[in-house]
């Protein structure tokens, strides 16, 4: 699948803000005091901030932008719908905890704002991530670690820019210097476990269909294509038909790799031991860039090995008139 | 509003007969032709005479060939038709966040509401079949209407109203009707000719059907496969040719 800039943008920016929305939600439900108000609105900001840009990268992606609000009314079986108003109706809580943040409201007013965020921000990023996963046509998408995969580095960003966040603003020390490194590490080393099963399923299984239940032909023997309708490309192989991805797929699954989970860990461990205020903040900043990056890196790849089932009726001869014209150009 | 309907008992589609279908393209042409300027059209076409054109159809063509499992045999060639198939439980239709894909209860046919089309291209990858192309130009998706704008257009002849690709077929390779009654002639071909739906596996129950090919006959195997010496025999020949045989073959 063509893997579009707007699209790689959009989950993998809203999926660190709503990673951030959560954390933040989980720790004031858990402790109003943990954090300062002004370092409970700054980690607010960012949060929001994030999720708004990732959202607003996704109308990019549309054909008609100015018609998206349309894309609230069918939330009864779309999952872009559903997405949509989810994403909307997340920035209730944003709102009502940021009222509540500044005007010093009550703990127990906090805490069911706080509440009230960290569900929104769920259900949010597993909408996204059903977008995906209800599409039977990608056998890429359609499986059961894409959720989870959603879910854990919405978390992992999120937690990457809690700790930079924390440590810039001066919080707690036992948070920065203990609980936020720990939990990076720890989530960074699920991702990489979870990429790593996902990446075994995605080498070693197909889709169910083939060219010979495509096109109804199996049963006189092995249908190869001759001939394409068109000489040059159309939207559908332009779309479903993107193969410049997979001849370089191993290396950037280790670029990720690194990026996501070897420098984060690498950029924990010293914070923990360390526990130097300059130290945390330097490696902080660091690990959520890396991380962000390292995301950035997994979505395109999502996008790019995906391969659609239309393109069995292409046929392996359309993969080498792709290939031509991509190195044509 | 993009929930689909209950079963509707009609269901309009096309019956493509890949037995005498010879790959002339004169349907995907005749398609293109009528939706560029009918009511779902235009039809655009960026860079055509340019470097690399690109252009929406609503019918492409391929062709395959088809190993026999007898040895024997050659390779069978069969030309592949593809368009919307009308699907009866479609997810085209269902992840379309705006109402804009739909399928209609009367009679099944699923179209787009360009107006309404957002071109978030989810339908075209929920679609396993092709079916749908986006336009870059016009910021929306396209897809085959089943010439809803010619099957009920009463200031057509009555025979006129059949889809363009039906109309222009040279062989008669592509029948239109409800395949809802089972007492219609496309209903009959089906049944008589073993017709059968593309990728079942995905469980959208397609309403058009393909009819397979026959089986080739065997061929002549002995004249394609052995050219023989050509022998001419010159013994019953006038004189003078035979002389100039002699002549020549020296």
């Amino acid at each position: 699948m063509h893997p579009a800039l707007s699209v790689i943008f959009f989950t993998a920016v809203s999926g660190t803000g709503y990673g951030l929305l959560f954390l933040l939600g989980l720790i004031l439900a858990a402790d109003a005091l943990l954090f300062s108000r002004a370092q409970a609105l700054i980690v607010l900001a960012t949060g929001s901030v994030f999720a708004a840009a990732g959202l607003s990268a996704s109308l990019f992606h549309l054909g008609q932008p100015q018609r998206a609000w349309r894309a609230l009314s069918q939330w009864r079986n779309s999952w872009l719908s559903r997405e949509g108003v989810a994403a909307l109706l997340s920035f209730a809580p944003v709102f009502a905890l940021g009222f509540a943040l500044w005007r010093d409201a009550a703990a127990s007013t906090l805490r069911a704002c706080a509440i009230v965020l960290a569900v929104m921000a769920v259900i949010t990023v597993c909408c996204t991530a059903k977008i995906y996963t209800s599409l039977k046509t990608v056998h890429a998408w359609h499986n059961a670690y894409v959720l989870p995969g959603y879910l854990l580095f919405g978390l992992l960003g999120g937690a990457a820019w809690l700790w930079a966040l924390a440590a810039m603003t001066g919080a707690d020390d036992a948070l920065v210097q203990r609980d936020l490194p720990v939990l990076v590490a720890v989530l960074a080393a699920a991702c990489a476990m979870l990429k790593r099963f996902y990446w075994r399923f995605i080498d070693t299984t197909r889709h169910a269909a083939t060219v010979e239940s495509a096109t109804g032909l199996g049963r006189y023997g092995a249908v190869r294509s001759v001939e394409a309708p068109h000489t040059e490309e159309n939207y559908l192989t332009r779309e479903m038909g993107f193969a410049l991805a997979r001849k370089h797929a191993a290396t950037l699954r280790v670029i990720a790799l690194v990026l996501f989970a070897v420098l984060p860990v690498a950029l924990a461990l010293p914070a923990l031991i360390f526990r130097s205020t300059t130290l945390a903040i330097i490696h902080a900043s660091v690990t959520a860039l890396c991380v962000t990056a390292g995301i950035f890196v997994e979505r395109w790849l999502f996008f790019a090995e995906a391969k659609h089932v239309v393109m069995l009726y292409y046929g392996s001869e359309h993969t080498r008139m792709s290939a031509n014209l991509v190195y044509r150009r | 509003m993009t929930m689909l309907p209950p079963p509707s008992p009609k269901k309009l589609g096309l019956v493509i007969d890949l037995d005498i279908c010879v790959g002339c393209h004169a349907c995907a042409v005749a398609c293109k032709e009528w939706n560029d300027g009918g009511q779902f059209g235009p039809l655009p076409d960026e860079n055509p005479y340019g470097k690399e054109p690109l252009s929406v159809w609503f019918n492409r063509v391929h062709t395959y060939e088809v190993e026999t499992q007898d040895n024997g045999k050659p390779p069978m060639t069969v030309h592949f038709p593809r368009s919307c198939l009308h699907c009866e439980t479609p997810d085209c239709v269902t992840v379309c966040p705006t109402g804009a894909s739909y399928k209609r209860a009367e009679d099944g046919i699923v179209l787009v509401d360009e107006d309404k089309c957002i071109g978030c291209q989810l339908c075209a990858w929920a679609c396993p079949y092709g079916a749908r192309e986006f336009s870059e130009q016009r910021g929306v998706m396209q897809k085959c209407t089943l010439c809803i704008d010619r099957i009920y257009n009463e200031t057509l002849d009555e025979i006129d109203r059949q889809p363009a690709c039906v109309m222009a077929c040279p062989t008669r390779a592509r029948h239109f009707g409800d395949l809802g009654d089972a007492d219609s002639a496309v209903s009959k071909l089906v049944a008589e000719r073993g017709g059968y739906d593309l990728m079942p596996e995905m469980g959208y129950k397609p309403v058009n059907k393909y009819l397979p090919p026959r089986e080739r006959r065997d061929g002549c195997p002995s004249k394609v496969a052995t050219p023989q010496e050509e022998k001419v025999d010159f013994s019953t020949a006038s004189p003078l040719l035979r002389w100039m045989d002699k002549l020549l073959s020296r």
